[in-house]
């Protein structure tokens, strides 16, 4: 049993199935259409900005606006790569032809990893170059101090949202209950801990918060996050494994 | 009685039931037999009124379906187990469709017991293995008390103590005097059950005769004689006797000899005056199953392609004797190749332009999917069947089998 | 070869799997019977490694499933046909299935080939009937061509001309020096098919012998005489002290008889016997004696419809026995 074996039958079933094309694609779809729409609005509204906003103005972050939406696609992606072999009962077929558990779920987690980084970049370069357009004078350029580091950054935050679900979906198994807790939690919770002052302290760390640090240029005013963009990845980061760490030892312990 | 006259439905340009008459009679379990794709389904939905026939008609006792008076109380149906809400419990879809036709809720628990399922009637039926779900069903086609029976496949994913069951119920609801119409795969299954059968190919009627007539006019009874293991001389002298009187004599697996065209008391005369001593000498008549295939014969293409085994020679593990060439004794090569599935879209035959009805007339079936001719069934006197054209071997062979 | 050793495995309270022990042998079709809620399935699932057992152990021609390298060209299984992801096509399922244990892809035409569902190859498991799942499910089984195949109920959806194709299948397989496990429901094509029974009831093993011993331990047998020398057939018995009851239609029957001692006896005493068959009970009504406390949901008899289901002992009609006993 090689592990190139099972991501080549990884990526065959991935690939045939349609709940990737439309997972994806929505994703990538949302992230650059919201993300094109609210620069346009920020650009006529530039001027109407105090002057503290038109310093912290960050053109980059802006141009991905859309991903706080476009990620939920994403979440559904990474939760049916995994779940679907449970509600389907594919998982029985799967494990008896790859009995090592962890080199089915890592195979099965590192191609839709890939594909989701591959998707996510792409998504992130168009988001930026399209949003960077719609802002015209107040636009910023690829070759900017920490621009690329942040495009790229915004691909690696995608691909680690799809990661965190499917570790998520591995421990839950089935769809409904992973998306039932994931979607409320990035686009609810999330929010809600990160907006109210008592909270906030403890929003930051929760894996999107810290994560989407990677996607700013320009540090808001006032703020005292204590991490720096790569140390908010490296949170985020850590989040991913502890939910793939779970979802190893779940699909180790557990019958199918 | 369930009563069909020139019953046809199209889907599109595709016709599934052409032209089907038929009745079926009550006191007797009536099986409907036919390859999949062949409009079985079709035909139960149109007499429970679920689909409405493009021409001809279907009546129950007299009326179509839908003008049935109170239908639930005269008609009870089991055509798919899975036709049920999974988060009601067993009870609470039970009690609802009682409530629908007026059936008293005492008659529920009735039921219930009758099948087997009160232990777990609180349960939601989402957790019901498929036997479950196939007791539950049958215990909603028994709750209005009805005259008339439609069973679809009534003993999937039953054990073999419940198939026992839903045969003796079937049989006991015949014996009071019921309509019993059951649709299955399982030959064996039929042949213990049902009384009369209804086959049908391509949506039309190939058979509509007793369990008994269709057995002996599809396929040939024979006899089966052994003679003394001790003294294989018996039984050369015998054989020769047997043919030269004019019957079909040929070796079993065993040892024995399975003997067709004559009689058991001419076979026991012959072999006394030929001085053999017989250690046997059984009358036996084909299967069902042998029946059916050689009257459905015309109607399944066997699609023949090798299995390659293509980059699979991989050495045999120590101690593992290499696999025997194909074909394997005793088995025709079709053995390996499935016939074909059922269609998606698309008539799995074409259909005959021949004039409908005529030649699969019920009763006699004297048509092209008649093989054994439709003489006066003497059991020993009767020539066998003429082999069919494809694949007689494994037909023969695997009822031949002594298991 | 699949061995099993104190195979136990428990659910909560419930044994669902008690001390299992037994070998399924290469050559030969063995089938698995058992009531409803035997622990049938318990027990392929952890063949398969797809559970684990609480206790006791399983191997595949003598390794655990998962040290298995490319455990498909060793066992290939049918455990429920629709174990597929239904939005993928019969031709992918099965390609991501061969490419997990590095079978060629050539192969995947060739089974679907031999399922007869090649013009379907393309379209999406979903829109599958039952029997064309299963046939899909058959395929997989096929796929790494494995010395060792496990069905759990084969037939189920299939129609008659599938049923037989599938019953030549496993004989053939078996033939090959091939090991072949199949649970199944259906007795009558168990009797039909398998060459090997094993048992279980409530967990534990109730029998493993061959079909014959089976069905001559669990019921009766007996020999049936006609003879137009009724009367001196029956001196002719009981001077030999054997007694025969008269079954009505000038039949006698002799139980345990052995058929070819009563036919030397007859010529012996120049008696004509126009009938001399032996007859065993069917492989249902062996299980059914077997089984008859082991079984979790009991039909009742009901009391307002008047049906009356006959109890497990009853013996079905004596034709309809014999016939499906032989299979003819």
């Amino acid at each position: 049993m090689s592990a190139i074996q099972v991501v080549r039958s990884e990526w065959t079933k991935i690939r045939s199935v349609s709940s990737t094309v439309w997972t994806l694609g929505l994703a990538a779809v949302v992230t650059i259409a919201l993300g094109t729409l609210i620069s346009i609005l920020s650009k006529r509204e530039f001027d109407s900005l105090g002057a503290r906003e038109q310093v912290s103005f960050d053109p980059t972050f802006i141009s991905f606006a859309g991903m706080s939406l476009g990620q939920l696609a994403m979440i559904v992606f990474g939760v049916l790569v995994v779940s679907n072999e449970y509600s389907t009962g594919m998982i029985r077929t799967s494990l008896a032809a790859v009995p090592q558990r962890g080199t089915f779920l890592f195979g099965k987690v590192a191609v839709a990893t890939l594909l989701a980084f591959v998707v996510g970049l792409a998504t992130s370069f168009v988001a930026f170059f399209l949003g960077q357009a719609m802002l015209g004078e107040h636009a910023a350029s690829l070759s900017d101090r920490g621009v690329l580091r942040a495009v790229i950054g915004g691909g690696l935050y995608m691909m680690l949202i799809a990661m965190f679900s499917m570790g998520v979906a591995a421990m839950l198994r089935g769809p409904m209950l992973s998306l039932g807790i994931l979607m409320p939690f990035f686009f609810l919770i999330s929010n809600i801990l990160g907006n109210v002052s008592a909270t906030e302290k403890i929003g930051r760390y929760l894996p999107d918060q810290a994560g989407s640090k990677i996607m700013q240029v320009v540090t808001p005013f006032g703020d005292d996050t204590p991490y720096g963009p790569w140390g908010g990845l490296g949170i985020m980061v850590l989040w991913v494994m502890a939910a793939l760490v779970g979802g190893y030892a779940v699909i180790k312990k557990r019958d199918a | 009685m369930i009563e069909a006259v020139g019953l046809t439905k199209r889907y599109g340009d595709k016709t599934a039931v052409y032209n089907l008459s038929f009745q079926v009679r009550p006191g007797a379990v009536t099986g409907f037999l036919g390859p999949n794709g062949s409009g079985k389904s079709t035909t139960m939905r149109m007499i429970l009124g679920l689909d409405q026939p493009t021409s001809g008609q279907v009546t129950i006792g007299g009326y179509p379906y839908r003008r049935l008076p109170n239908a639930p109380r005269q008609v009870g149906a089991l055509l798919d187990a899975k036709a049920v809400h999974g988060g009601r419990s067993a009870r609470s879809h039970l009690l609802c469709l009682a409530q629908l036709s007026g059936i008293p809720a005492r008659r529920v628990d009735e039921v219930l017991g009758v099948v087997g399922l009160q232990d777990v009637a609180k349960k939601r039926s989402k957790g019901f293995s498929l036997g479950m779900g196939q007791r539950l069903g049958i215990a909603a086609a028994l709750l209005g008390d009805p005259q008339v029976l439609l069973f679809d496949e009534p003993v999937n994913g039953l054990d073999p103590e419940g198939i026992l069951w839903v045969r003796n119920l079937m049989k006991s609801l015949a014996a009071e005097g019921r309509t019993v119409f059951v649709s299955s795969h399982l030959m064996s299954e039929m042949a213990l059950t049902a009384d009369h059968l209804i086959v049908i190919g391509r949506g039309q009627l190939l058979a509509d005769m007793s369990v008994k007539d269709f057995i002996s006019h599809n396929s040939a009874d024979f006899a089966r004689v052994r003679t003394p293991d001790t003294e294989p001389q018996q039984r050369e002298k015998l054989t020769a006797a047997l043919t030269e009187a004019g019957g079909q004599v040929l070796p079993e697996q065993d040892g024995a000899l399975r003997v067709t065209g004559l009689p058991l008391p001419r076979i026991s005369d012959l072999a006394h005056e030929a001085d053999v001593r017989l250690w046997e000498l059984s009358p036996h008549q084909a299967s069902l199953e042998e029946a059916y295939m050689r009257m459905t014969q015309g109607a399944v293409d066997y699609r023949s392609t090798i299995d390659q085994r293509a980059g699979l020679q991989q050495p045999l593990p120590p101690g593992v004797t290499p696999p025997q060439p194909m074909p394997v004794p005793g088995q025709g090569q079709s053995g390996w190749y499935a016939p074909p599935p059922p269609q998606q879209g698309g008539q799995p035959f074409a259909m005959p332009q021949a004039p409908a009805g005529a030649p699969y007339a019920g009763g006699q079936a004297a048509g092209p999917y008649a093989a054994g001719p439709a003489a006066a069934p003497n059991p020993y006197a009767q020539p066998p069947a003429a082999p069919a054209p494809a694949t007689p071997d494994t037909t023969q062979r695997t009822s031949e089998d002594p298991r | 070869m699949i061995e099993l050793a104190g195979l136990t495995k428990r659910y909560g309270e419930k044994l669902a799997v008690n001390n299992l022990t037994f070998t399924v042998r290469p050559g030969m079709v063995t089938g698995f019977l058992g009531p409803n809620g035997a622990g049938k399935s318990t027990t392929m699932r952890m063949v398969l490694g797809l559970d684990r057992p609480t206790a006791g152990d399983v191997r595949i021609d003598g390794i655990h499933y998962d040290q298995l390298k490319d455990p498909l060209k060793y066992i290939g299984a049918l455990l429920d046909a629709k174990a597929v992801h239904g939005g993928r096509s019969a031709y992918n399922h099965l390609l991501c299935l061969a490419q997990s244990n590095g079978i060629p892809r050539s192969r995947v035409r060739e089974v679907l080939d031999t399922v007869g569902l090649t013009a379907v190859a393309r379209k999406k498991a979903k829109g599958f009937s039952m029997g064309m799942g299963q046939r899909l499910g058959i395929a997989a089984a096929l796929l790494g061509d494995p010395r060792i195949l496990m069905f759990d109920e084969p037939v189920n959806g299939l129609d008659p001309e599938g049923i037989h194709w599938i019953r030549n299948l496993m004989k053939s397989l078996a033939a090959q020096g091939r090991t072949v496990f199949v649970s199944s429901h259906l007795m009558s094509e168990m009797a039909l098919t398998a060459d090997h029974l094993v048992v279980i009831g409530q967990g534990r093993l109730l029998a493993d012998t061959t079909m014959a011993d089976f069905i001559q331990q669990n019921s009766r047998s007996y020999v049936r005489l006609r003879s137009p020398q009724r009367e001196q057939l029956l001196d002719a018995l009981s001077r030999a002290g054997i007694s025969a009851v008269e079954v009505g239609n000038g039949a006698l029957e002799v139980d345990g008889g052995k058929p070819e001692l009563l036919g030397e006896l007859a010529a012996r005493n120049g008696i004509v016997l126009h009938e001399l068959s032996p007859q065993q009970a069917s492989l249902e009504a062996a299980f059914m004696r077997l089984t008859a406390e082991a079984v979790e949901y009991h039909a009742h008899a009901e009391t307002v419809g008047g049906t009356t289901p006959s109890p497990p002992e009853q013996q079905p009609e004596w034709g309809a026995t014999w016939q499906q006993r032989k299979g003819h």
